[in-house]
């Protein structure tokens, strides 16, 4: 397995080798299906259409519909103009959806198609919507086109009438439709009213029940959206992907907001709630309580398997940053700990939690590949693997147990209906890490050393 | 009104012109003329992809030797990784780079200065990283729109390196669908691979042409022909190798499966190298028999038909059993089909020896001849959607030109029904009444699902979770859901237990929850406390 990644570390500055980002417009689609009765639009060539749809129902093993402008070479020349009023005017004819969602390809922003534009001239219908975000291929990751798209809703649709709803306004991050329900069960536990922008449960986890719907329960309504502007405050969850969106409903209408980390692990979950709790000034509730107690209890049992234990942490930045959050908090060693989206604040973040918990010797790196990271392995390896399926290749060249923790997921089942924020959510993980380094005990110790209890 | 009437009616006037041509029904002793290969309708959720896909995730990626670098932001290179299952096997000597993912991974300055630099950067630390013998160059959309010339950076690097290099102008808006990308792809396999290898012919020798090895198709055919006593000089191109492929000219004989992949290799083989092809099908155990006495009759040598009869009775005992009890759960269903451009066909006589008859079918980017037979091909135009995928012409080589069979017992075997350079398409084997759609889309595929009702669902990732959400049992076969190989006896027998397995699993049964099925009892039992 990957028999050709040399040991040898060489500097690169043009090849990309396994790369651990998409691009962006796979984030907006993404976006996009969190709201409700949407169906997302590609406006470039369907190539980029159908591969994005491809790898979210991949990951979800559930239906990811969208459609495209399909462009073709004269389009490409010419611009794309006529085929978006096509589409748009297909899409309500054939789909009613009750908003379409466009984002761009590396073609449409290429050659300079103005979307605004083409919005403006297309003939919508009464009461439906057509939102746009641009979502350049060549800037950023799908992470950037998720965080353009929720910005592209709220540029559209939030209007502040001066007349406050009470509500908190929650940005998730990109997490599954699992990590929104939790949030969600936390802030209804809590009391909180709130609009979560997006919200993709009840889509992209709908039940089987024997009848296709195109548009599921779930979602943002567009209701919702529009009276996002009248909210309280609002809540980024994750830096790297919140903060923008957060900072277009500031801007637009004025609704004050905080960052914080993904809710992952204790402290991380901990300033969640205490972020909710100053917004409704109620007592936390023993439920939550019980569960954070639950938590540490399981930690505490179980440190002698995870401390020091060092870890490989890979994925999208806001996630990889919670997940190594949480490692140092189990006394583990997050050695290497690399995203493919670029940006400095990454490299920052997870440096100061490097401070703080005072480890030596760990790496971060932002706008690095799995190649890079393979490499790392080879000259010093780690105990466990942490992030999605691309990892589970060099997993297995280098014998290491992988726990599969982000996206893309597409060789197991079921994770995406489970969370990992919140306190439910780090006890998910920590019993997927300590599976995954106990099971590796039972396989490779000596008969004399195996254990029944552990 | 029938289905298709009733479906088609369902659409704007603008939409509905357009589809009409699309969407037939098969009549009996009608000529059944079907329009295909035009442009997508924006906006109609079709289920197609694009020129990139067919030339670099189809043809040129499953190369096992080849570094194929994608030159582009990082998204296609991501997507086309380890996703298509063509499976390869490396060896001491030849490199595997299925593996990897290699991208120029554009950035905004690439698009503004051009990505040429960068595409040469990347190229320099491909060859330093990994030594290979050949690389390609795949071009994205982006790529075309500024002006980077890949062709010209190929070529110097070539110089440069002393390895081959091939550059691919498949960017994503040419042509309608992944076709014109099998056609580019082919191009640039004949223009700069096909012949240049110096190997002595063998006997008996064959290349198994738009055989891309998914779930291991390709080795369980090989392994069968291997077992008759022919060898297979190279595999366009699953588990295929640039170095097997440059001496596939020296074979007698390409067996097509893949029609519309890559009949234009097989085409300008014949013509400059004097290679005969002839369709064969090897899905199904009917059509893999047909295609391995054909083959017979074509190398007309009595011990390889003893062979070939021998390896038959014995493969198709060894799977009897199987099939029969699959077919006892499996007869008399019915089944819908749409896949890329070849398998829709292929599979209906598969399906037809498991009693289940085919009722919608169609491809996403097959070509007139592809549903109607190549005899159409003089009869169909070129549209200004596909006219700039460039078409090459190839002449006698005199050195490597020879003729295997004479016109005459061309011609013999053709009458005999030996498919010698031809074949008939879809049409051939459908059933009378059945409804075939091109392009499919979403709204057609939610649409005849209701009034077709089938009991099983052949197509890809993208609607397999919508028909199963709609009660409809739904196997991929594209990617073969994760299992194969289905070619062959023992595939035929794969894809049996699996199909049969798709309709049977115990989840179909308890889809209706029980409180939706049943009154509500009221009331108190034994004396307990109601609840």
């Amino acid at each position: 397995m990957l028999n050709l990644t040399p040991k040898e570390v060489s500097k690169r500055s043009a090849l990309r080798i396994n790369p651990l980002r998409t691009c962006q417009p796979v984030g907006a689609m993404y976006a996009a299906l969190g709201v409700h009765g949407c169906l997302p639009h590609s406006h470039g060539s369907q190539g980029c259409c159908s591969y994005h749809r491809t790898f979210l129902t991949r990951h979800f093993k559930d239906p990811a519909i969208a459609s495209s402008s399909s462009f073709t070479e004269g389009a490409s020349v010419f611009g794309g103009g006529a085929n978006l009023k096509t589409a748009v005017r297909n899409i309500f004819d054939i789909y009613d959806p009750e908003i379409i969602a466009v984002h761009t390809t590396c073609l449409s922003e290429t050659i300079g198609d103005d979307l605004t534009g083409y919005i403006q001239d297309a003939k919508i219908t009464e009461g439906k919507y057509v939102v746009h975000t641009n979502t350049p291929s060549y800037v950023g990751s799908h992470i950037t086109g998720y965080a353009n798209m929720i910005s592209g809703f709220i540029k559209y649709l939030s209007e502040s009438t001066g007349d406050k709803n009470g509500k908190l306004a929650v940005f998730p991050g990109f997490v599954n439709p699992g990590d929104m329900r939790e949030m969600k069960r936390i802030m209804t536990l809590m009391g909180i009213p709130f609009t979560m922008l997006p919200d993709s449960s009840g889509v992209m986890d709908s039940p089987m029940t024997g009848t296709y719907e195109m548009f599921p329960r779930g979602g943002t309504t567009v209701a919702e959206i529009i009276d996002l502007g009248n909210c309280q405050s609002a809540l980024a969850l994750g830096e790297m992907t919140s903060e923008a969106p957060a900072e277009t409903l500031e801007k637009k209408c004025k609704v004050p907001y905080q960052t914080l980390p993904l809710p992952i692990g204790v402290e991380s979950t901990d300033a969640f709630i205490m972020a909710l709790n100053h917004f409704c000034k109620e007592e936390v509730p023993y439920a939550l309580e019980e569960e954070r107690g639950q938590l540490l209890d399981i930690m505490l049992d179980s440190s002698q398997y995870s401390h020091e234990k060092t870890a490989a942490i890979f994925g999208d930045p806001d996630t990889v940053l919670g997940i190594t959050q949480f490692v140092l908090e189990m006394g583990m060693i997050p050695k290497y700990v690399v995203t493919g989206t670029p940006g400095s604040t990454f490299d920052k973040r997870v440096t100061e939690l490097f401070e703080k918990y005072q480890v030596e010797g760990c790496v971060v790196k932002s706008a690095s590949d799995l190649f890079e990271l393979h490499q790392w392995i080879k000259n010093d390896p780690v105990d466990v693997m942490i992030g999605g399926t691309y990892g589970k290749a060099v997993a297995r060249a280098e014998d290491i147990p992988l726990v599969r923790a982000g996206f893309p997921i597409i060789d197991r089942y079921v994770h995406s209906y489970l969370p990992i924020v919140g306190y439910k959510g780090a006890m998910r993980l920590i019993e997927l890490i300590l599976t995954a380094i106990m099971d590796r005990q039972d396989r490779d110790c000596a008969d004399e050393d195996f254990e029944i209890v552990m | 009104m029938d289905p298709r009437d009733i479906v088609l009616d369902k659409y704007s006037s603008k939409v509905y012109k357009n589809r009409k041509e699309h969407v037939i029904t098969i009549n009996e002793g009608e000529p059944n003329v079907i329009q295909a290969d035009t442009r997508t309708v924006p906006g109609i959720m079709t289920n197609r992809g694009c020129c990139y896909a067919g030339c670099k995730g189809v043809v040129i990626g499953p190369l096992k030797d080849v570094a194929t670098i994608t030159h582009g932001p990082i998204g296609c290179g991501f997507y086309s990784w380890g996703t298509r299952r063509n499976k390869a096997k490396g060896d001491e000597n030849t490199k595997a780079f299925g593996e990897y993912c290699l991208s120029t991974d554009m950035q905004e300055t690439d698009i503004v200065f051009g990505g040429e630099k960068k595409l040469k950067q990347a190229i320099k630390e491909a060859v330093e990283i990994f030594h290979p013998e050949c690389i390609a160059i795949a071009s994205t959309c982006p790529v075309g729109l500024i002006g980077d010339d890949i062709h010209a950076i190929a070529a110097e690097a070539e110089e440069l390196y002393g390895i081959k290099v091939l550059a691919f102008s498949c960017e994503g808006y040419k042509g309608v669908s992944q076709s014109g990308g099998h056609h580019i792809a082919n191009n640039g396999l004949m223009k700069n691979v096909i012949g240049t290898g110096d190997a002595e012919p063998i006997k008996y020798s064959v290349n198994l042409l738009g055989e891309y090895n998914i779930g291991g198709d390709g080795w369980e055919t090989e392994r069968i022909l291997k077992r008759i006593g022919y060898h297979v000089v190279s595999v366009m191109t699953g588990d295929g190798s640039y170095d097997a492929i440059k001496n596939s000219h020296t074979a007698d004989l390409n067996l097509v499966q893949c029609h519309r992949s890559i009949n234009y290799i097989a085409e300008m083989m014949k013509t400059k190298y004097g290679v005969d092809w002839m369709k064969i099908n090897f899905i199904g155990p009917e059509a893999t028999k047909k295609s391995l006495r054909d083959m017979a009759r074509y190398f007309n040598d009595p011990e390889l038909s003893r062979r070939t009869e021998a390896v038959i009775a014995e493969e198709e005992a060894a799977i009897a059993e199987g099939m029969a009890s699959c077919k006892a759960v499996l007869a008399g269903k019915t089944a819908a089909i749409y896949v890329g451009g070849s398998r829709s066909h292929h599979y209906i006589n598969l399906l037809k020896s498991l009693g289940v008859e085919v009722v919608l079918a169609g491809y996403e980017f097959g070509h007139r001849d592809d549903y109607e037979g190549r005899e159409v091909l003089d009869t169909i135009k070129k549209d200004a959607d596909s006219k700039n995928i460039e078409s090459i012409t190839v002449t006698k080589d005199p050195d490597h030109y020879k003729e295997r069979l004479s016109e005459q017992e061309l011609m013999a075997l053709r009458a005999a029904g030996v498919p010698m350079e031809e074949y008939s398409g879809m049409w051939e084997d459908i059933m009378d009444g059945a409804i075939i759609t091109d392009d499919y889309n979403h709204f057609e595929t939610e649409e005849f699902l209701k009034y077709l009702k089938p009991d099983i669902f052949f197509s890809g990732i993208k609607d397999k979770f919508v028909i199963q959400r709609s009660g409809v049992a739904s196997r991929q076969l594209h990617s073969y859901d994760y299992a194969g190989p289905y070619a062959g006896f023992k595939g035929a027998l794969n894809f049996a237990n699996d199909v049969a397995m798709a309709i049977t699993v115990p989840v179909w049964d308890m889809v209706q929850a029980p409180w939706k099925k049943e009154p509500l009892l009221e009331g108190s039992l034994g004396g307990m406390e109601s609840c």
